[in-house]
């Protein structure tokens, strides 16, 4: 055969094709036979390679028997689904939790749960086929006991372990923490073997340490794993050195090793002093969520009664009205959940933007000078928006599905973690409070308005549109109310009071930073969110709010113009 | 400042204006009354009980409309925030009624109200001593918001807090009392307040003759404390709060200590909210934080701002139209009241700056003054 075929002298196409054209000329039954063969090895090689091919009938074959053997027997067929890996874990859950059945007729064994109205959905414990129309009458449990459960356990465990989910991994290993048996460490133990991830090994070295400390009697050995405890912050190494360092009824240390007292009793101290400092941390970052809150909400009023001067008590309902757009949007693109919110923030701006020119150019326009009036207006404004989103969307609260990447959270480490939508309105309430900066220092539309509020006259005369640069100023103000209602949405409820609630708060904030004054927003916004979440703690969140609020009142009683006071020809 | 309508201004005008109120009130006050108590059922000029409890109602409103009228109207302060005096009044009243309770609670404890048994609570908490004395709940009546007003005006004018500063400042007040008050430790039965009263010195509070009464009181107390305002108003201290207001920088010039006139007009008229919220309560059976709500005090305003300010009776009248108006209303569309609400804000500060009172006492013809209020303002 090889004689027929003539080895190319290059790797020329034309050379390549001859050879084509030889082996048609040659014994075409020989080569499909090969080919044949080749195949044969190749699904040979992919059996082997994915062995879910064959387990799912061995699962099959497994899950059979346990619907028909008997409770005793039942152990070595349990046995077997270690085998099948990954495949098994949703029969093995279901077993442990009494969810698993057998039809009586056919013997198919189906996994059953039970829904909200006490009834059952079986669906198929291989396939997971939903089977709707069986019902709870045909099947019989597969009963087990406390023998049973334990060695499901081990199995579940043992199968998570080896996962080639990282998640999976992390979470078995967590399990492992509350459960330290001679067997689990095994378990661990052959886990560090096979495991590739530094951050899982440093997570079973840890429990293996805390096995060792409590359970070897080597002194070396205890010293040493105290030095791999003393590097981490998990709950379970707390614990552990609380138990360790506790006293007995007599008032004698339950560790009698002095040597390991003291050292463990330093890492306790170190240990507890950088918890504290986290938890610290913790708050101050809830400080600064709450004050980034406070300033998305108080940049539209800083710039409604700060710089025009209006006192907008329908600042809240713009702010709501931002959040239903969210809302709304969300209804209209429910395929694209996770980027409605991109489509939802210009949107929010503009709605609230309108609705702001609106009521500046039929109410607020023809109250010029008399603030309390103003003020009565505007509550009546609030008061009809409030009303007219109760009756279009019911006074009901609306949920905002937050996208998944706004959801969970930064960990720093075992007690310290940053939840990514917090963390986000941060970065974005400065973002907005930069732009705004921007814009009214930088565009021509920014010059009018500070010179229309500096001096309505003189820039009149100047030939400035005074009443465009206000509709324009208002548009504004409310346009940036509603985008604080888009991050408001991600964070807590939507329904129609939203706004009302942080209203007085972002007044105060404006008045203790300074009317007219941006930077005195942005101090006054943090310094209050702060506050408030460090007082929290020690007198309870509404005991905080009061004092926040009464602390204001008696600040604004010193300094009636606030922290950064006006000056010059811009204060009255 | 715009002028109010106080052409009306000389002392004879001022007596005249006050004995047609005067009639006007006891007339219908002591109609209503016999027609309760003397009519039969089954007549037609039968008044029932639950009439003349609405109407001493719409009386201690009318008096909470005097008070801010008083301030505002005459001195140029409003308050966001009077209905925190109104419902401190209450709340010292409610204190009273509920010590009358006595034995006669759910859990018959014969010191601690129901509340505090609830909350196993062991000893009447100090502040809740000598309120079973009606003298004291009355002095408390008085002096608690009283001293609150005094604190709060004192800090406030003295350092010119004004316009509209002042006016979320007293917002944010009532506000603050709000949430203390829901606070279950507060001792003053958080979210629920204090209810199931059962008697006012000895009389059972559900009897005819009982709520008769407190409608009568209510009614006398209204009408003494719109001639004892008149008089103040009309007087030379009157005067110098009418100076205050139209031009304070101009009043402090010539010499008048103005934050002592300031603070001792707002004292004077958180009092009366005070004692319209003492006589509110045992006619409603109820006090809770509710009566805190922002919502309440801006409310309020609108009943003065819809009857006239700077006028008394207009602010009276006002009260008792709006709060009638919010009745019917609110039994035939429940869900409209706030939009209803709303525009008369917006109407009334953009069509109607006067109030009503403005719009009948104005100068010009008929014709003159309907034209002008279709017309855009400016």
């Amino acid at each position: 055969m090889m004689s027929t075929c003539e080895g190319p002298k290059g790797p020329s196409a034309a050379g390549t094709r001859a050879k084509y054209i030889k082996i048609q000329r040659g014994d075409a039954v020989i080569i499909l036979i090969r080919q044949l063969a080749t195949v044969f090895l190749l699904l040979l090689v992919c059996a082997e390679a994915y062995p879910n091919v064959s387990t799912k009938d061995d699962l099959h074959a497994i899950s059979q028997q346990l619907g028909s053997v008997k409770l005793r027997a039942l152990p070595p067929v349990v046995a077997q689904l270690e085998n099948s890996g990954e495949a098994a874990l949703p029969l093995l859950e279901a077993l442990l939790n009494g969810g698993l059945f057998t039809r009586k007729s056919d013997k198919r064994v189906l996994i059953g749960l039970r829904q909200g109205d006490g009834r059952y959905l079986f669906s198929d414990a291989i396939t997971a086929e939903i089977l709707p129309q069986v019902s709870k009458s045909q099947m019989k449990k597969i009963v087990i006991n406390n023998r049973l459960r334990g060695q499901i356990r081990d199995i579940i465990a043992k199968v998570t372990l080896t996962s080639v989910e990282t998640n999976i991994r992390t979470r078995a290993i967590k399990n492992m923490f509350n459960k330290m048996t001679g067997e689990n460490i095994l378990l661990l133990r052959q886990a560090r073997e096979a495991e590739t991830e530094v951050a899982l090994i440093t997570l079973i070295d840890l429990a293996l340490a805390v096995y060792d400390l409590t359970n070897a009697t080597a002194k070396q050995t205890r010293l040493e794993s105290l030095d791999l405890m003393a590097v981490s912050l998990e709950p379970l190494v707390f614990n552990t050195l609380a138990a360790l360092l506790a006293l007995d009824p007599e008032g004698n240390p339950l560790e009698t090793d002095p040597e390991v007292r003291a050292k463990a009793q330093k890492i306790y101290t170190s240990m507890e002093e950088e918890i504290r400092f986290y938890e610290r941390l913790e708050q101050f970052f809830y400080g600064l969520s709450l004050g980034s809150v406070l300033l998305l909400i108080a940049t539209g009023l800083a710039i409604t009664f700060g710089v025009m001067g209006v006192i907008n008590m329908a600042h809240g309902e713009l702010i709501m009205i931002g959040a239903y757009t969210t809302y709304v949007v969300q209804l209209l693109m429910p395929n694209n959940l996770e980027y409605s919110i991109l489509v939802a923030i210009p949107m929010a701006f503009l709605m609230s933007g309108f609705v702001g020119i609106l009521i500046q150019c039929s109410v607020i326009r023809f109250l010029h000078g008399r603030p309390l009036e103003t003020l009565l207006a505007t509550f009546g404004i609030s008061l009809i928006l409030q009303q007219a989103v109760r009756s279009i969307f019911s006074p009901l609260n609306r949920q905002i599905i937050s996208p998944s990447w706004l959801s969970g959270s930064l960990e720093i480490n075992a007690v310290f973690s940053l939840t990514y939508n917090r963390l986000f309105i941060l970065i974005f309430a400065l973002l907005v409070f930069a732009c705004l900066q921007l814009i009214l220092k930088k565009t021509s539309l920014g010059l009018h308005v500070r010179a229309v509020s500096q001096n309505r006259g003189m820039a009149k005369a100047m030939g400035i549109r005074t009443e465009w640069v206000d509709a324009m100023t208002f548009g504004l103000g409310s346009g940036i109310a509603g985008i604080a209602g888009v991050a408001l949405s991600q964070l807590t409820n939507v329904g129609p009071n939203l706004g009302q609630a942080y209203l007085i708060d972002s007044f105060m904030v404006v008045v203790f930073g300074g009317v007219g004054n941006l930077w005195g927003t942005l101090v006054g916004s943090f310094t209050l969110g702060v506050a408030n979440k460090f007082l929290e703690p020690v007198t309870g969140a509404v005991l905080a709010n009061i004092i926040v609020l009464v602390s204001i009142i008696l600040f604004i009683q010193k300094r009636p113009r606030g922290l950064f006071p006006q000056k010059g020809r811009a204060a009255e | 400042m715009t002028n109010f309508a106080n052409e009306h201004s000389s002392r004879r005008d001022l007596r005249a204006n006050a004995s047609v109120f005067m009639m006007l009130l006891f007339g219908i006050t002591l109609y209503a009354s016999a027609c309760n108590l003397w009519v039969p059922e089954d007549s037609l000029f039968y008044v029932s009980t639950y009439t003349i409890t609405l109407l001493g109602k719409y009386l201690c409103y009318a008096l909470l409309a005097l008070s801010v009228d008083v301030v505002w109207g005459y001195c140029g302060i409003l308050s966001l925030g009077h209905g925190a005096f109104f419902a401190l009044g209450g709340y010292t009243m409610g204190m009273y009624l509920m010590r009358q309770i006595g034995d006669r609670g759910v859990y018959g404890d014969p010191l601690l109200p129901d509340f505090m048994v609830f909350l196993n609570w062991q000893e009447l908490p100090w502040f809740w001593y000598g309120f079973d004395h009606f003298w004291v709940a009355i002095t408390a009546t008085v002096l608690v918001p009283g001293t609150l007003a005094f604190i709060f005006g004192w800090l406030a004018f003295r350092s010119r807090v004004a316009g509209v500063y002042l006016s979320i400042m007293t917002q944010a007040l009532t506000y603050a009392l709000m949430l203390s008050f829901f606070r279950n430790e507060m001792g003053f039965g958080g979210n629920n307040g204090l209810t199931d009263f059962k008697e006012v010195l000895g009389f059972n509070l559900q009897s005819d003759a009982v709520r008769v009464a407190l409608f009568l009181c209510s009614a006398l107390m209204l009408g003494m404390a719109y001639c004892l305002s008149l008089f103040i108003m009309s007087s030379r201290y009157g005067r110098v709060i009418q100076a205050i207001r139209d031009a304070e920088d101009r009043t402090r010039f010539i010499g008048f200590d103005t934050d002592i006139y300031k603070v001792s007009l707002f004292v004077y008229s958180a009092i009366l909210a005070a004692i319209a919220g003492a006589l509110y309560v045992p006619q409603v059976g109820i006090i809770n934080p509710g009566e805190f709500s922002p919502l309440n005090s801006i409310e309020v305003v609108v009943w003065v701002a819809v009857g006239g300010r700077g006028t008394l009776y207009g602010a009276i009248a006002g009260a008792l139209l709006v709060n009638y108006v919010k009745t019917r209303f609110t039994a035939i569309f429940p869900d409209e009241w706030l939009f209803a609400l709303g525009a008369m804000f917006i109407g009334v500060t953009l069509f109607l700056p006067q109030g009503l009172v403005g719009f009948f006492k104005g100068k010009e013809p008929l014709g003159v003054r309907l034209r002008n209020l279709v017309k855009v303002p400016r």
